[in-house]
């Protein structure tokens, strides 16, 4: 991905889109949100859902997934000095996860990524943390997912502090 | 009267998910389907969790082979399934996803008395923190902080809730912390309550 210097406020990421089948969303959630409208269809029919939905979790995990697969795609050129711009970093955690609506099997979820900041961190001069706007729309144009990401990007030069 | 948005935010939920998408939800179903195949009666209602109590719950080691696992699906940066990789980064050591770490708490919830509630989901969560990583053979546990709850004013059969959930490793360090809202089921509909 670009440098820390190199993102813009504003830029937007279409990271693509992913359909959710039963077996999937039966399998994330016996593992990690065994809910029975997570991974019982029959008994799903009757709870609060009206049918069987995704754990909240394996929609939003899935938004990784995407963003891991769009930024492997988009390659940064070498820097005129022949440095390679960074890889993704880690984050600190996120703000303001919804699930407005739930995401049913043969849903397909079109995720994308918007910068809305920069941060510099005090500790670490190296680094700085970018917030983006993380959203998913399902086929219908219903959001079901929306977040404030925050990931810890590499400088091209570290800040004087 | 004021309405926070935890208020506001709930209710927007249910406008949204709830009463568009599943009209039938406004009923609480009589028994549950715990994940363990026989229907059941409730063991716990929004009534039994209480402000200001603190409980702990569960413990589970993580593996490096199940943070390969989930992180080969959903989230393959390096210190997620190397352990060179993660000692060479700025993590220090093979890892768990943050959004593995979510998952697993989520189960221990789950195993620790969700399956056995009244629940009726969640719209979100409003912050959750990274503060440790979750290290291959870390244990972690699960601490549950009731900070606030009232009654839905328009559906008396429920309630609200602000959990804080923190996931605290064999250190006593907090790994992960979460807050937010969910809704349960009322086991008396309707009844004065207390603050």
């Amino acid at each position: 991905m670009p440098w820390f210097e190199d993102i813009r406020i504003g830029s937007r990421t279409e990271l693509g889109s992913h359909t959710f089948t039963a077996e999937e969303i039966i399998a994330f959630a016996r593992k990690y949100d065994p809910q029975y409208f997570h991974v019982d269809e029959e008994a799903a029919k009757a709870g609060p859902f009206g049918g069987l939905t995704a754990s909240g979790w394996h929609t939003s995990a899935t938004w990784m997934k995407l963003m891991i697969r769009a930024r492997q795609g988009a390659k940064e050129p070498l820097d005129a000095d022949g440095r390679q711009p960074p890889s993704g970093g880690p984050s600190p955690g996120f703000l303001e996860m919804k699930w407005p609506a739930p995401v049913r099997p043969g849903d397909t979820v079109t995720y994308a990524s918007e910068v809305i900041g920069k941060i510099d961190m005090k500790t670490r001069p190296g680094w700085g943390i970018v917030r983006s706007l993380n959203t998913g729309v399902n086929q219908r144009g219903e959001p079901v997912l929306s977040f404030i990401g925050q990931g810890l990007v590499q400088r091209r030069q570290a800040r004087n502090v | 009267m004021t309405l926070t948005s935890g208020d506001i935010f709930a209710r927007a939920f249910f406008c949204m998910a709830v009463l568009r998408h599943s009209p039938q939800t406004g009923k609480l179903p009589a028994k549950l389907n715990g994940g363990t195949g026989g229907m059941k009666e409730p063991k716990y209602y929004w009534e039994d969790f209480r402000v200001g109590e603190v409980a702990e719950f569960g413990e589970k080691t993580v593996s490096k082979e199940e943070i390969i696992e989930f992180a080969s699906e959903f989230d393959p940066q390096p210190f997620h399934l190397d352990e060179e990789a993660g000692r060479q980064s700025i993590l220090g050591g093979l890892c768990a996803s943050g959004w593995h770490s979510c998952a697993m708490m989520m189960r221990l919830i789950c195993d620790a008395y969700l399956l056995e509630t009244a629940s009726m989901g969640a719209p979100g969560v409003d912050e959750v923190r990274w503060k440790k990583p979750v290290y291959a053979g870390d244990t972690i546990r699960l601490r549950r902080t009731c900070l606030e709850r009232r009654p839905s004013r328009s559906r008396p059969e429920m309630g609200l809730t602000r959990f804080r959930l923190e996931l605290v490793n064999q250190k006593g360090e907090v790994a992960l912390s979460s807050e937010g809202w969910a809704m349960y089921g009322r086991r008396h509909p309707g009844a004065p309550v207390e603050a």
